[in-house]
């Protein structure tokens, strides 16, 4: 697939942050030293303040300390690679593209949600010219019928990457605009078609089961939409962001995440965090503020950035 | 809110509250097991390290284990810690009466005050703009919204909508102004101090205006970087506001500390607004950037809607978080809704017997804009963790409405008469099953028996009647808090039912 030509050296840009503080640091504290108790606790304290989560760190020192006490371990070395190693087998091998709809002729609907304030409409920009750098024609629904200014930062998005937007009123049926959108891209016969949702927190219920509605009538015009459900996660997040993933996933069917704001973290350690609590994958990273900045999450290369000199 | 973080706390001091003496190990044992629950809330590390700390030493060093009541001692050190924390004074008997203003924000007199936001992307500063000026228009003062984000796109729009919505649908007669400039949205990044001269331009039309207070909506980043802070720092050195607020995400995780810092060495600031704190969030921020920078936290956003901001009181908090409840806010909450004139009347008819359905209709109304029933019974001592595994059904509250304002007045008046075939036009008219208009009219009947029983008791008496009434597996639907529990504790049910009355004396 030609979507996303994966520039490493991107991607490790993007990181400079998070290696700057999460990795850097572990690196540096562990390498050329001898392992012993107080640095294993260090290494603990490192590790929660890089937001990997205390259930994620609980088992990764648990795992350096027997090591260490069974002797096989003596080096901070040792420790840095059972790190790389224990993290990389987190992600076994798995599909992390993006589904398209397979019926000849029809739009594929990527249906993108999530919390209030983490970078959807950005990310939507991404995805849109990812896409449209792909070849692919891209309509953009803008279901966010909450918020003031909403409709009108995914339409100055929308005219600087060229594709068009269907949009409803200000506080009219967000279900309506993805009725129309849907309509829309089908008549228009577009490639894709995004729809941005309100912000909504996962706890706030009748907004979930809006979620549903919008799928329900998106899926009246095209059986099989939506085809993603991407779940838009703010890299900065903190322990809350696994509570996310798991209340969208049940009432959205989110089908990926996108990772917003990698570079704006000096963290990052939550997408480890998320992997341990939860199986939807994470299909892409945003790495920057220009709708260039995306990738697509690969967790091999993720770990190394991570912990690159 | 801090929900998790209150469940964390409460499992580990469970364990010793019931002992009649513990060990130094079982205090041990608890407190890491407190560790895990501010870790697990994203606390900052160093934060959790020292706070644990502190309250093992102040345990042992005060002999906790000696002590005749040792688990209720352990809660009174923790509770104590937990106020110093969050930034207030163990031993200040303030913010605990209802109705005390708690913080205020400082009024400067020739006007206008002028309060800076700054804050990263995405954690919400422009509606808390509207936030604190629906607050500040409550209050009489009359604000103006400056757009000084010349930066994001629709960002101008966005304050905009906002300011007008805080001046026509928010309670209060002080006007809402709104200030900005769109078209200079084009020079910024080109020339250098647009945003300067923008809220210079504010200044100069609050001041003509005679406005009260005037609140700037400043530029965020994606993080903390030098051009962020060189914007800020000029906007701080050439209108030198009274006041700065710094918004921080309640969901942000431990780089909370970090960026609070940052924002805080470049511009001192005065207080910070926690937003979103109504998500099942785990609020570690709230109580980390207190102890890092040394600024209180003075707001709490608690939903989307301009009047969702309370003044945040550091000893109710730390009581909601210990499971202790927080009364003070709940009768607050109470008398901003509940008239007292009304109550009386109601008091009279419930000591006759005679309520009606539209008495009933009016309380259960009443109760639901005091806001969601989850996070009024929170504010319950000991209700907070009962509530955890209890689902509560707004839908089923709803039908109970729906299915009243089906009855015609006099079926309302007197729900004796609702025969089968009333029955049936009701349900149909609200959209629920026969059966369930049955079940209400039954219910509402044992209500008004046992208010008219309950009228002549005592507070005791009145408890003990209420605790057999959903012990005895009557519904817990008297006065509008009807089947809460999705999976029932009647630990919750009785509570409920309880706490519905001192209201009405």
């Amino acid at each position: 697939m030609g979507l996303f030509k994966s520039a490493i050296g991107k991607l490790k840009q993007g990181l400079e942050r998070t290696r700057e503080s999460f990795a850097a640091q572990i690196r540096s504290m562990l390498v050329g030293k001898n392992l012993d108790e107080a640095l294993i606790k260090e290494l603990e304290a490192r590790l929660i303040q890089s937001d990997v989560g205390v259930h994620a760190t609980r088992r990764l020192i648990e795992g350096i300390r027997a090591d260490y006490r069974a002797g096989k371990q003596t080096r901070g070395e040792h420790a840095l690679a059972y790190l790389k190693r224990e993290l990389k087998a987190m992600w076994p091998e798995a599909d992390r593209r993006l589904k398209f709809n397979e019926t000849p002729g029809e739009p594929t609907v990527i249906l993108v949600t999530g919390i209030n304030g983490v970078g959807k409409t950005t990310s939507i920009a991404k995805l849109c010219k990812a896409l449209r750098d792909e070849g692919k024609t891209v309509l953009l629904g803008a279901c966010d019928t909450f918020r003031a200014g909403a409709v009108r930062q995914l339409e100055i998005w929308a005219d600087r990457l060229g594709v068009e937007v269907v949009k409803g009123q200000q506080g009219g049926d967000p279900a309506a605009v993805a009725f129309d959108a849907t309509a829309a891209a089908l008549s228009r016969g577009v490639d894709v078609l995004i729809l941005d949702t309100a912000g909504r927190l996962h706890t706030q219920d009748p907004l979930m089961r809006q979620l549903e509605k919008i799928r329900a009538v998106t899926a009246k015009k095209i059986p099989t939409a939506p085809h993603e459900v991407l779940l838009v996660l703010d890299a900065t997040s903190g322990q809350n962001a696994i509570r996310q993933a798991e209340e969208f996933g049940k009432a959205a069917g989110v089908t990926g995440i996108f990772l917003s704001k990698l570079d704006g973290t000096a963290r990052g350690g939550i997408v480890i965090a998320v992997r341990e609590a939860t199986d939807i994958p994470v299909k892409f990273v945003g790495v920057g503020e220009t709708p260039d900045d995306v990738q697509p999450f690969d967790p091999e290369s993720f770990i190394e950035a991570m912990f690159e000199e | 809110m801090f929900d998790r973080l209150s469940d964390g706390f409460n499992n580990a001091l469970r364990k010793l509250s019931g002992k009649g003496n513990i060990s130094e190990s079982n205090v041990r044992e608890a407190m890491e097991e407190v560790r895990t629950a501010l870790l697990e809330a994203d606390v900052e590390y160093g934060v959790v390290e020292q706070f644990c700390d502190e309250v093992l030493r102040d345990a042992l060093g005060r002999d906790v284990t000696q002590s005749l009541q040792p688990g209720q001692e352990m809660i009174g050190i923790v509770h104590r810690k937990l106020v110093e924390l969050l930034g207030g004074d163990p031993d200040a008997e303030s913010g605990l009466a209802p109705g005390d203003a708690g913080p205020d924000i400082l009024r400067i007199s020739p006007g206008p005050t002028i309060v800076m936001m700054c804050g990263l992307q995405g954690s919400g500063k422009t509606t808390t703009c509207g936030k604190l000026a629906g607050w500040l228009k409550k209050r009489g003062r009359s604000v103006m919204l400056c757009a000084a984000d010349l930066q994001r796109p629709a960002a101008i729009e966005q304050l905009e909508t906002v300011a007008r919505q805080a001046d026509t649908e928010l309670p209060g007669s002080a006007r809402v102004l709104f200030h900005g400039e769109p078209e200079r949205a084009k020079a910024y990044g080109q020339a250098v101090g647009v945003a300067v001269e923008v809220c210079q331009n504010a200044l100069r039309r609050a001041r003509a205006e005679g406005i009260d207070t005037l609140i700037l909506d400043t530029a965020g980043r994606l993080h903390v970087n030098d051009e962020l802070m060189d914007e800020l720092h000029k906007v701080n050195r050439t209108l030198t506001p009274h006041q700065i607020f710094l918004v921080v995400d309640a969901m942000t995780g431990q780089d909370a500390v970090r960026s609070a810092k940052a924002f805080h060495e470049r511009l001192a600031i005065d207080g910070v607004v926690m937003t979103k704190f109504d998500s099942d969030t785990r609020g570690g921020a709230a109580i980390s950037v207190k102890r890092v920078t040394g600024a209180p936290l003075r707001f709490v956003g608690i939903g989307e809607k301009l009047d969702a901001l309370e003044a945040f009181h550091p000893e109710r908090m730390a009581g909601r978080i210990l499971g202790m409840g927080d009364v003070v806010s709940l009768v607050e909450k109470a008398q901003e809704q509940v008239n007292e004139e009304d109550a009386k009347k109601l008091e009279a008819k419930m000591a006759k017997g005679e309520l009606t359905m539209d008495d009933f209709l009016k309380q259960m109304k009443t109760l639901r804009r005091m806001g969601p029933l989850r996070q009024i019974m929170g504010m319950l001592p000991g209700v907070g963790s009962a509530l955890k595994d209890i689902n509560i059904d707004e839908k089923h509250m709803d039908r109970i409405e729906a299915m009243i304002e089906s009855m015609t007045p006099r079926e309302r008046a007197k729900p004796d008469v609702i025969n089968l075939s009333r029955r049936k036009r009701v349900a149909s008219g609200s959209g629920v099953k026969v059966d369930e208009v049955g079940g209400l009219v039954k219910q509402f009947g044992v209500i008004n028996k046992l208010t008219k029983t309950m009228a002549g008791m005592s507070g005791s008496q009145k408890a003990a009647a209420a605790r057999e009434f959903s012990g005895a597996g009557g519904m817990a639907g008297m006065q509008g808090l009807p089947s809460l529990a999705g999976k029932g504790s009647t630990k919750a049910k009785s509570r409920g039912v309880k706490k519905r009355k001192p209201k009405k004396r």
